[in-house]
């Protein structure tokens, strides 16, 4: 019988000892970190301030927080769009349930390919003699090509959109198919027309899936280094940037002061998301 | 709702749906097109040519810069370590979780904030870690453990999503017949969940093998592929760029098919097994 009794403890315990290694550790590594001083080649123990007093008095700081806070208003509105009605087809304009598989396949398989061939792939697509400058000077549409297609804030937005909406199509699908469909029948002979069904019955009931594909896509753009300095041609700026600019420079606490911030930022984010939507039930 | 007639609506957001599908292949599809490429042709359309020159030249010829041979075979592996460890523990975990025990709650709370938490703080930290520690970062230690934080939590929500569905009837009946908490564990939850565990093992590996944000600073000296494709396109301005980016692609998608293969037929044999 105690076999049994700590039997989930042993169970639970590589994850516990993972976590607390390879997230729990680091995390509280560069906690210690921020407090430390360094000079241009090395970083030493000290307990001082100035990394968080350079970071919050620094203009740049500011600019490069409220580009970030702007990439993801806008990151998050368009997955927001595309991704409810994406699942929304699936979920109820799909009638089989081996097409609704197929095509939600097709819509996650390319989130397990990788992220920078997927970045790479819009190049010879939005360059200066890309596809589409090339099929709009064809249609005479435009005389000279755009130029701000590639390597600038539209490139950011868009390579993000391609790369995280399938983070917000999953999980409202996953909600949208739970939904009792006894209940959208129940509004139809009550007299509810399809809008009033979609307000009053349909997106009350997908907001867990809605929160949880705005936390992953809110916390995936505040961090996203690769995709700005990448599709910005580095032109634009982020936090997330900024602190791997830092580490190339070895400034390892100005790094660590600006992670902290930016934690604090997310979690203030996700905790502002969960007092909206309650999402226990979900999980 | 079955019986209805299409509405207006549908053919909308069946147009809506085609474009999504086509914003999401086709910017993958002209590199692979441009990826044949003719010996003189540059990174963009036209196409001057098509031939097999890039393949070859990334194949067989050595690179100015780079090791692709070395840094695919860095990534096979930790990719394999990676999908076994996470099928294993979220597995351990997830047949923890299905009783109470003192400490699910901030277990939970951690891994979920394995998943929030921005990858470039995950490498900063493990790499800060390891600089403090005194010890030698590596793709095999300090980057494997990144990579855990990025998998064990999709693992962990697939393994909850199982058990939730999981009848626990079938291990009373197995209990009643006499089978050991071994027994039962093998011959009966085992079979049920392994098309899940397929699903688990799939995206350890794949979310592996393609991470690069936790890798950045905890590979050590090394270079993973997606470091080693992220370096090239700062210095390589040939097409075989893309004859790389084809063939990553090709490979995932063909690990993809492959479990995703397998999860259907084990599924299909269960069902005939069931049935008959």
């Amino acid at each position: 019988m105690t076999l049994s009794r700590i039997a989930p403890y042993l169970q639970a315990a590589p994850l516990t000892l993972i976590l607390a290694a390879f997230l729990v550790l680091p995390i509280a590594t560069i906690v210690m970190v921020s407090f430390w001083d360094y000079d241009s080649i090395q970083i030493f123990p000290d307990f001082v301030f100035t990394n968080y007093e350079e970071t919050i008095t620094s203009p740049v700081t500011w600019r490069t927080y409220l580009n970030t806070l702007k990439y993801t208003v806008i990151v998050w509105a368009v997955t927001l769009l595309v991704g409810f009605w994406v699942a929304y087809y699936l979920a109820f304009h799909i009638r089989s349930a081996t097409m609704q598989m197929v095509l939600f396949l097709v819509c996650t398989i390319p989130f397990l390919t990788s992220n920078i061939i997927r970045m790479i792939s819009w190049i010879p697509f939005l360059g200066r003699n890309g596809l589409l400058n090339q099929s709009l000077m064809t249609m005479g549409l435009i005389d000279q090509p755009l130029e701000f297609l590639l390597f600038s804030d539209f490139a950011v937005v868009l390579a993000m959109v391609h790369l995280y909406t399938l983070f917000m199509v999953t999980p409202i699908f996953n909600t949208l198919m739970r939904i009792d469909r006894a209940l959208i029948e129940a509004a139809r002979d009550a007299g509810a027309s399809a809008f009033q069904i979609l307000t009053n019955v349909i997106i009350p009931l997908a907001k867990p899936g809605i929160a949880i594909g705005s936390i992953f896509v809110v916390t995936l753009v505040m961090g996203d280094f690769i995709t700005v300095r990448f599709m910005s041609g580095g032109q634009s700026a982020s936090v997330g940037l900024m602190m791997a600019n830092q580490i190339a420079l070895l400034q390892y606490p100005a790094a660590a002061a600006n992670a902290v911030i930016l934690l604090v930022l997310v979690l203030l984010l996700v905790a502002a998301i969960l007092r909206i939507v309650n999402i226990r039930k979900e999980l | 709702m079955t019986s209805e007639k299409r509405g207006p609506g549908f053919y909308v957001l069946t147009a809506f749906f085609i474009l999504f599908v086509l914003f999401l292949y086709g910017p993958l599809s002209t590199i692979f097109i441009l990826s044949f490429q003719g010996p003189n042709g540059g990174l963009t359309f036209p196409m001057n040519g098509v031939s097999l020159r890039w393949f070859e030249n990334l194949l067989f010829e050595q690179q100015a810069v780079g090791d692709f041979g070395g840094a695919f075979s860095r990534s096979l592996l930790l990719g394999l370590m990676t999908m076994l460890t996470t099928v294993v523990v979220s597995l351990l975990a997830g047949l923890a979780f299905r009783r109470r025990f003192l400490g699910s709650g901030p277990l939970f709370y951690l891994t979920i904030a394995s998943l929030i938490v921005p990858s470039i703080l995950i490498s900063l930290g493990i790499g800060l870690a390891f600089n403090v520690f005194g010890l030698e970062p590596a793709w095999y230690s300090s980057g494997f453990g990144a990579h855990l934080t990025w998998t064990l939590p999709f693992g962990l929500l697939i393994m909850f999503a199982v058990f939730n569905r999981f009848n626990p009837a079938y291990e009373e009946a197995a209990r009643d017949l006499g089978a050991s908490p071994w027994q039962t564990f093998a011959h009966v939850v085992l079979p049920i969940i392994l098309p899940s565990l397929i699903g688990v093992g799939l995206f350890g590996f794949t979310l592996s093998y393609d991470e690069f944000a936790r890798t950045l600073m905890t590979s050590g000296s090394f270079n993973t592929l997606p470091l080693e494709i992220y370096g090239m396109t700062t210095n390589v301005t040939t097409p075989v760029l893309y004859a790389l980016g084809t063939v990553t692609t090709l490979f995932s998608m063909a690990v993809i098919l492959i479990a995703l293969a397998t999860i259907a037929v084990l599924r299909k044999r269960r069902a005939r097994r069931l049935a008959g």
